[in-house]
């Protein structure tokens, strides 16, 4: 592993579904790095390959082509085992519709990635309280999922997400289904993280105002990288 | 990590208690069923063995006639009967023989102080009841004067009781046909026969007396024996067998005109049906076990549709194929081992409410217990697979789609 160089590399990835006539090439030759402690946030209309790529960076697909470095480590070959212990030691997820287990306590979504990694209950609990508590829900953690509003269940994702201390979080549209308020309140949560512990966070969105959050924006059309540029934080 | 999964597993059948019960139903009802079904037909094979040791240890019976079923079977009655002079014959050729005594019996109104009771009378001597191991419980045998022909009879609980109801039988006179008979024993309540027949409903009277006043003949058309302690039972009819032709003067290759029948025997052939109805009933038990056991295949084939997304997420935190595939199967197993457990209380509960009801011992098998239990993790095994490997084969992007 290489700590110095950045935690991603994408080395002309494609990504292409179907074939012949059918052929879909959803990326198309993508390319960027991303270092650590970077909050990037990729835009892009639908259909131009943001979720693909966040796939491809989450280690839930494979792409048809190109070369993937997580740390210094080509990761585009690996099986599907691998790719899953890769997410479990260094990736934390978070989607726009939450995605937490129905009839389950906060607090036991949160040790998820946790049972996973082996560690013993009380430990997981331990550390599940206190991902919890700095999502400001440690008062939540024996409620259920369908007890808690829109923007407590994102915040029990996002504790979920970082329980496991991942190097990289992926975001696909966290804020989709939250109002204005909650949606900033999501992000400014998700600022703290980034910048008080060093997380680096790759968002994917729709809202111009969301992605204002990150540091640095990556534009796609059409499967391709079209613009790439550094971004003044609003805060 | 497989304690993990087992309590994961625990975890996600009880947030479904409804489902998770009905899912387990059908092994329930099988393992419930089969249990059931062993430990009433364990109880009713003792029972069959117990009620043929009441009729007398080591017991033959000796008729005249063949003993068998179908087209010639009425050539009995057209066999010779015995007589008296055979008893002694048998008794002074054959060791291994303690009792050899005439019965014969027919049904015959008795009648005390106006109350009528039809019942079966038996003329025989002291040793049918060293034969058939019945004590009196009031009274003494026949004496000598009486089995040489005087009147005198030993009576049955049942007789007893619609006769006089309970007062004391001992000295009073009840008449049979003509014969008014001084009731002098009464015989120890034995209950029903292998066959539901009433034992105590009897009227005993020495031989030579109901010969002569009520047969009207000295012939003997049964001979009851009693083969003596530590002698072997074929052996005897062996000898009895022979010893018999001889008397009878069969030819060799010709059928012997008389029968013997021995208790053993008895035992062996109602213990036999006994355990092929047991086992007949099983099967059908065990079908609805593999019923049971498809239930849960489609349950969990159900489950893991509805739980794609849950499999997604797992997937999307870390857990590898096995893991899914693990949780899956050891799900399906836990609740058929559940199934398995609740069926064998339910089953043993059954038993025990059959075996009183059928009136014969509950005697639960500890071997069928643990096959059944056995036999329903296996259910879980063989039909939480497919559903599991379906589980694991998921692709985490379509499964966090869903």
């Amino acid at each position: 592993m290489d700590s110095n160089g950045p935690i991603v590399r994408l080395t002309d990835i494609t990504r292409v579904y179907g074939k012949g006539e059918a052929e879909l090439r959803a990326l198309d030759g993508v390319s960027f790095d991303i270092h650590r402690g970077e909050f990037v946030s990729i835009m892009g209309p639908s259909g131009s390959g943001k979720s693909t790529t966040m796939n491809v960076l989450g280690c839930l697909d494979s792409p048809t082509s190109g070369q993937y470095l997580f740390n210094g480590v080509e990761v585009a070959g690996l099986d599907r085992d691998q790719r899953a212990l890769l997410r479990r030691h260094y990736l934390g997820f978070i989607f726009q519709g939450y995605n937490l287990l129905p009839r389950t306590t906060a607090l036991q979504n949160v040790e998820l990635p946790l049972i996973y990694k082996g560690m013993g209950r009380d430990e997981r609990e331990a550390r599940a309280l206190a991902a919890l508590d700095k999502v400001g829900l440690a008062a939540r953690a024996h409620h259920d999922p369908s007890a808690l509003s829109g923007g407590q269940q994102q915040r029990v994702a996002i504790a979920r997400a970082l329980v496991g201390d991942p190097e990289v979080i992926l975001a696909d549209e966290p804020t989709g289904n939250l109002d204005t308020k909650r949606s900033v309140e999501i992000m400014e949560l998700m600022v703290e993280l980034n910048r008080a512990e060093g997380i680096t966070i790759v968002m994917v969105t729709h809202e111009d105002d969301m992605a204002a959050f990150g540091s640095r924006l990556i534009w796609m059309v059409d499967g391709k990288v079209e613009s790439d540029k550094a971004i003044e934080r609003a805060a | 990590m497989l304690w993990e999964t087992i309590k994961l597993a625990v975890q996600s059948i009880l947030r479904n208690p409804m489902r998770s019960f009905l899912t387990i139903l059908g092994v329930v009802i099988g393992v419930a069923a089969v249990i059931a079904m062993v430990t009433v037909g364990n109880g009713s094979s003792a029972q069959v063995t117990t009620d043929v040791e009441s009729l007398g240890a080591n017991l033959l019976t000796l008729r005249p006639g063949q003993d068998r079923m179908g087209p010639g079977s009425d050539q009995g009655g057209a066999a010779r009967p015995f007589d008296l002079d055979d008893i002694d014959r048998i008794l002074d050729q054959i060791g291994a023989i303690s009792v050899a005594v005439p019965t014969g019996s027919q049904t015959i109104v008795a009648v005390f102080e106006g109350e009528n009771y039809q019942t079966t009378v038996t003329g025989t001597q002291n040793g049918y009841f060293e034969a058939k191991d019945w004590a009196l419980s009031a009274g003494r045998l026949f004496s000598s004067s009486e089995e040489s022909g005087k009147t005198a009879c030993i009576i049955g609980q049942t007789v007893r009781e619609e006769l006089m109801g309970s007062a004391d039988p001992i000295g009073r006179k009840i008449r049979i046909d003509n014969l008014n008979c001084t009731v002098v024993g009464l015989l120890e309540a034995k209950g029903a026969n292998t066959f539901g027949q009433d034992q105590d409903d009897t009227v005993i009277m020495p031989f030579k007396t109901f010969a002569r006043r009520i047969a009207g003949s000295t012939d003997v058309s049964s001979i009851t024996l009693s083969v003596r302690d530590g002698y072997s039972t074929d052996r005897a009819i062996d000898d009895l067998t022979n010893l018999m032709r001889e008397i009878r003067r069969i030819q060799p290759g010709d059928d012997d005109d008389f029968s013997i029948r021995d208790t053993e025997q008895l035992a062996n052939m109602l213990g036999s049906v006994t355990s092929v109805l047991t086992g007949l009933l099983s099967a059908v038990a065990a079908v609805s076990l593999l019923v049971g056991g498809i239930g849960i295949m489609n349950i969990m084939l159900v489950s893991v549709t509805e739980r794609t997304r849950e499999i997604g997420i797992r997937m999307a935190v870390g857990a590898q194929a096995s893991q899914v595939l693990l949780q899956f199967l050891v799900e399906a197993i836990v609740l058929s081992a559940l199934g398995g457990v609740i069926g064998i209380a339910l089953g043993l509960a059954m038993g025990a409410i059959g075996s009183s009801m059928l009136n014969v011992p509950f005697i639960p098998d500890p071997g069928t217990i643990a096959l059944a239990f056995g036999f329903s993790a296996v259910v879980g095994i063989v039909f939480g697979y497919f559903p599991a490997r379906a589980a694991a084969r998921l692709d985490p992007i379509e499964a966090l789609r869903h």
